[in-house]
């Protein structure tokens, strides 16, 4: 039977790898390895999963460097030969193997406003939105992200920049932006302005490249920078 | 330095790309020109000398430069760096003045 050599982040940061031999089937994906090491070989593994099916966004790591869903990434797309590197997600504090500490990164939703913020009551009718119209198009080019964290262990700009709200946070803005319901358009493009904000991306596409859902984070962040400057020429930033 | 403020600081860098665009330009126009021509020194000087326009030209491309610098070499320093404090600012803005006052100087050197 062919084995993998599999290679896996022990300990929290200042851990290191250790190597497993995993047996290599089929249709294996790489979270089906991490599963066989922590069920067969050392139960001391941490990791985090969910769904197990692309949609919960928990099982997120590094494979071979690059930053991926482990339950939708296939052994035989990314081994080198036999060879597979598992680390956690970059740009996240380290619990302890695979496990990182996402609360920075979904604090700083809440920081982008991340919230929608109704502009109507219950005792008024629904918004009717047109499924073309313009906001609703932009906001649905952003709106399937769940919050996986991979752009955001992906960009650039999050590891020279730690303040940095980060690809996800400026999507979820953008799309509630975009959104005629929501009643906090002024105060969003405030916290989303400046050296933390937009205006820090470099544009590397990192994000948009990675990103699971084919999303285009990028997009919103251009999208955010131009509706910015707008407000801050109209003296309403 | 505040959300307004960065804002700001953006729209100034991508206005001054637009303008370093036209003048690059220009600029690279000229001096092909210059060496096709086998133009010396002292014939460049003859044209330059007392142009108005010229000295228009450069003065704007310098101001674009002035501009346009210190604001993307304040982001190289933060994110490379990491030097974030008001600090940062001052040095940016005697950076900012120091080209714009060599570049005048040039402009004016081969205006007057």
């Amino acid at each position: 039977m062919d084995m993998l050599q599999v290679s896996v982040w022990r300990g929290a940061a200042s851990g290191g790898y250790r190597t497993y031999e995993v047996p290599r089937q089929e249709s294996q994906s790489v979270l089906d390895v991490v599963t066989y090491i922590q069920r067969s070989i050392d139960p001391t593994l941490s990791y985090r999963f969910a769904c197990r099916v692309g949609m919960c966004g928990a099982c997120a790591m590094t494979v071979n460097g690059v930053a991926r869903w482990t339950c939708r990434t296939h052994v035989a797309k990314v081994a080198q030969g036999n060879a597979i590197q598992i680390a956690p997600l970059a740009n996240l504090p380290l619990v302890k193997d695979l496990v990182t500490d996402m609360r920075e990164f979904f604090d700083k939703w809440a920081r982008a406003r991340g919230q929608f913020v109704p502009s109507a009551t219950r005792h008024e009718d629904f918004a009717r939105v047109a499924s073309d119209s313009p906001g609703r198009v932009a906001a649905n080019a952003g709106i399937e992200c769940i919050g996986c964290g991979v752009c955001y262990a992906s960009c650039d700009v999050v590891s020279w920049n730690s303040g940095y709200l980060g690809p996800a946070a400026l999507n979820r803005a953008w799309t509630l932006v975009n959104d005629v319901r929501d009643g906090a358009r002024r105060e969003r493009l405030a916290a989303v302005a400046g050296d933390a904000g937009c205006h820090a991306c470099h544009t590397h596409l990192s994000c948009s490249e990675r990103c699971p859902k084919n999303i285009a984070p990028t997009a919103a962040i251009a999208g955010l920078k131009r509706a910015v400057a707008i407000a801050a020429w109209k003296g309403e930033l | 330095m505040g959300a307004k403020a960065e804002t700001w600081l953006w729209i100034a860098q991508r206005a001054s790309a637009v303008l370093l665009a036209v003048c690059v330009l220009a600029h690279l126009l000229t001096i092909i020109y210059a060496m096709r021509h086998g133009l010396s020194g002292a014939a460049i000087l003859e044209r330059t000398r007392g142009n108005a326009v010229g000295l228009a030209f450069y003065s704007l491309f310098v101001l674009a430069i002035a501009v346009h610098a210190p604001i993307g070499l304040r982001t190289l320093c933060q994110e490379w760096l990491g030097w974030r404090s008001a600090s940062l600012n001052w040095c940016m803005a005697a950076v900012a003045a120091a080209l714009f006052a060599f570049g005048l100087r040039a402009a004016w050197a081969v205006f007057a």
